[in-house]
């Protein structure tokens, strides 16, 4: 007989989350809808057909037509893919600086970790829109100068949760059992130290997921990130609000993406950090 | 209490002065030349020798520290520059905007208190009852549901179609609530969620047992002793939603034309009329930035413990 497979305590709690599930569920078809989205969409997304121009929802366009006469679903279908990317594009970018700064400044202490604490401290001081809204206003409106701008808000958590793990952690009796067997701190810290500050990483990128959508949506909508043609949620939102009242379809279905998207990615990073920290 | 306010004063001196960095150093990540960025297209046609005039006059000549040491003495005298596109004095432009703004995040965070208090104190006495999941599920969806998208719901609901309030536009009552109402939910649903933790944390507490093994009426123990003893990690939270929403009105102004300092930051990064968005920027941040100070404060004032940390 096969040995039945143990899930580990945070799987099981993870799964026995009903809000968390739902999470993940939702997550997992939106990336399907994401990588499928030219299979799925009943038209291009920017096919235009003139003689079909703000026309109300029906069985050829189950979300009606733009004001070009293009397919609303078909964009929302490729919307995703520009969501999930920009949303994701940013978090690598902030996790990826934000957790080396932290372990530097977690593992050597001294002057570098009050430096770049200071720095981070800075950073927090703007409130998190203003901070996008500044790097934008400086480098200009613009798809790239956007996700930029979103990961510089991102980074100071991610410094901050690290650097709190890593010295909690580089007392420890492994970490200095390694040291004494001669690792390098570069190994030390990818090998030993920065494995610890996973758990935390991944409930924060998670809803930094979330985060970052919403922002990127913002930016958008304020005309300042993707810009047209691209299918994007936030940049229908804008163009469509121009058409009320009279096609409120071109608000209801980017809108409910957006929310959908950003509720899923919430959903499954407090799941993920109430299965990861059950002291709650 | 002056000693401890003295101390988060002088802590905050270096947080201000490299906000004030950050936003001298965006004159530098603009592309192109820093002087074209300051003065805009009134430059273009000038003569080399005009142009290296104008740049002295601006001590665009000096090196970088000596730079922003001027900016921080021109920011001292409270000279935030001069707006490329209109000539008028930044900090001209950014006073008059700042009362819509203040009036818009002070009527949200009326709202935003009411809804979220109210919410959250139901959910944690009625814990597990049909109100505790509406709570949570309106919770999450203040936090999931962008603000511009829920502006723009209310705005198709209650002006284009019942025709009840304006769509836009700024100066009565009547044109307050739809952002009020708008930019308020989003932040209800954060103060309901630290509210509903905090209420349910303290009704475990021995105290209130103490008081209901008293005898003490049900809305008494809840009310006189529990809910002010939760309200405390509440204060920080509607204190650092109301500096947020300084900031954050951003999108909610956009969605309906109101004429405040997000507007008219969104307006000039389009213009790129760098002065009056570095001025913009800075300012909301400062106001952000006091806005904890007095979170800190209050916190003090509530809870003595924290004074003597």
């Amino acid at each position: 007989m096969r040995p039945r497979r143990l899930r580990s305590p945070a799987v099981r709690r993870f799964l026995r989350n009903r809000a968390a599930t739902v999470g993940l569920v939702l997550t997992v078809l939106l990336i399907l809808v994401a990588v499928f989205a030219p299979l799925l969409a009943p038209y291009a997304p920017d096919f235009q057909n003139l003689r079909a121009r703000l026309r109300p929802p029906s069985t050829a366009h189950p979300f009606g037509t733009d004001e070009f006469g293009r397919d609303v679903l078909s964009r929302v279908l490729h919307g995703a893919r520009v969501s999930l990317l920009t949303g994701l594009v940013p978090v690598l970018v902030a996790a990826g600086l934000g957790s080396t700064l932290g372990l530097l400044a977690g593992f050597y202490r001294g002057t570098l970790d009050a430096i770049l604490m200071r720095v981070m401290d800075i950073l927090l001081a703007f409130p998190s829109l203003l901070l996008a809204l500044a790097v934008v206003g400086a480098l200009g409106p613009g798809l790239e100068n956007a996700v930029i701008a979103v990961a510089i808000v991102g980074i100071p958590s991610y410094a901050r949760i690290v650097r709190s793990v890593v010295i909690a952690t580089r007392e420890e009796e492994f970490v200095t059992a390694a040291q004494a067997l001669g690792a390098r701190d570069p190994r030390l810290l990818l090998k030993h130290v920065l494995p610890t500050a996973m758990g935390a990483l991944s409930v924060q990128a998670t809803l930094g997921i979330g985060f970052a959508i919403l922002s990127m949506a913002g930016l958008s909508f304020l005309g300042l990130g993707v810009q047209p043609p691209t299918a994007d949620w936030g940049e229908m939102l804008t163009r469509g609000r121009r058409y009320l009242p009279g096609a409120p379809w071109l608000l209801l279905y980017p809108g409910a993406a957006i929310s959908l998207t950003v509720l899923a990615f919430n959903l499954l990073g407090d799941g993920l950090r109430d299965a990861l920290d059950p002291r709650d | 209490m002056a000693l401890f306010i003295l101390r988060r004063l002088a802590a905050l001196l270096p947080v201000l002065l490299g906000v004030t960095l950050v936003v001298f150093a965006m004159l530098w990540l603009a592309p192109g030349d820093p002087l074209l960025a300051l003065v805009g297209e009134s430059a273009q046609g000038m003569s080399k020798s005009a142009l290296e005039e104008l740049r002295r006059a601006h001590g665009l000549d000096r090196g970088p520290l000596v730079q922003y040491l001027g900016y921080i003495a021109d920011l001292a005298r409270g000279d935030l520059g001069v707006s490329v596109r209109s000539g008028q004095p930044v900090s001209q432009e950014v006073l008059s905007r700042f009362p819509a703004t203040l009036l818009l995040a002070g009527s949200a965070m009326l709202v935003a208190v009411a809804l979220g208090l109210t919410l959250g104190v139901l959910a944690a006495v009625y814990r597990r009852s049909v109100v505790d999941h509406l709570a949570v599920l309106l919770a999450l969806l203040g936090v999931s549901v962008p603000v511009f998208w829920s502006g723009l719901l209310l705005m198709l609901l209650f002006a284009l179609d019942l025709g009840w309030l304006p769509a836009s536009g700024y100066g009565t009552w009547k044109h307050l609530v739809l952002p009020a109402l708008a930019v308020g939910f989003s932040s209800a649903a954060f103060i309901a969620r630290i509210t509903r933790a905090s209420m349910i944390e303290t009704l475990r507490q021995d105290y209130v047992r103490t008081a209901t093994a008293k005898g003490l009426g049900k809305s008494a123990v809840r009310l006189r002793h529990a809910l002010r003893n939760a309200l405390l990690p509440v204060v920080t939270v509607v204190g650092l939603q109301f500096g947020g929403l300084l900031g954050g009105a951003v999108l909610t102004e956009t969605v309906f034309a109101w004429p405040g300092i997000g507007r008219m930051l969104v307006d000039a990064i389009g213009a790129r009329d760098l002065p009056l968005v570095q001025g913009s920027v800075l300012f909301i941040a400062v106001m952000f930035i006091l806005m904890n100070l007095l979170v800190d404060v209050s916190y003090a004032v509530l809870n003595p413990k924290v004074r003597y940390e």
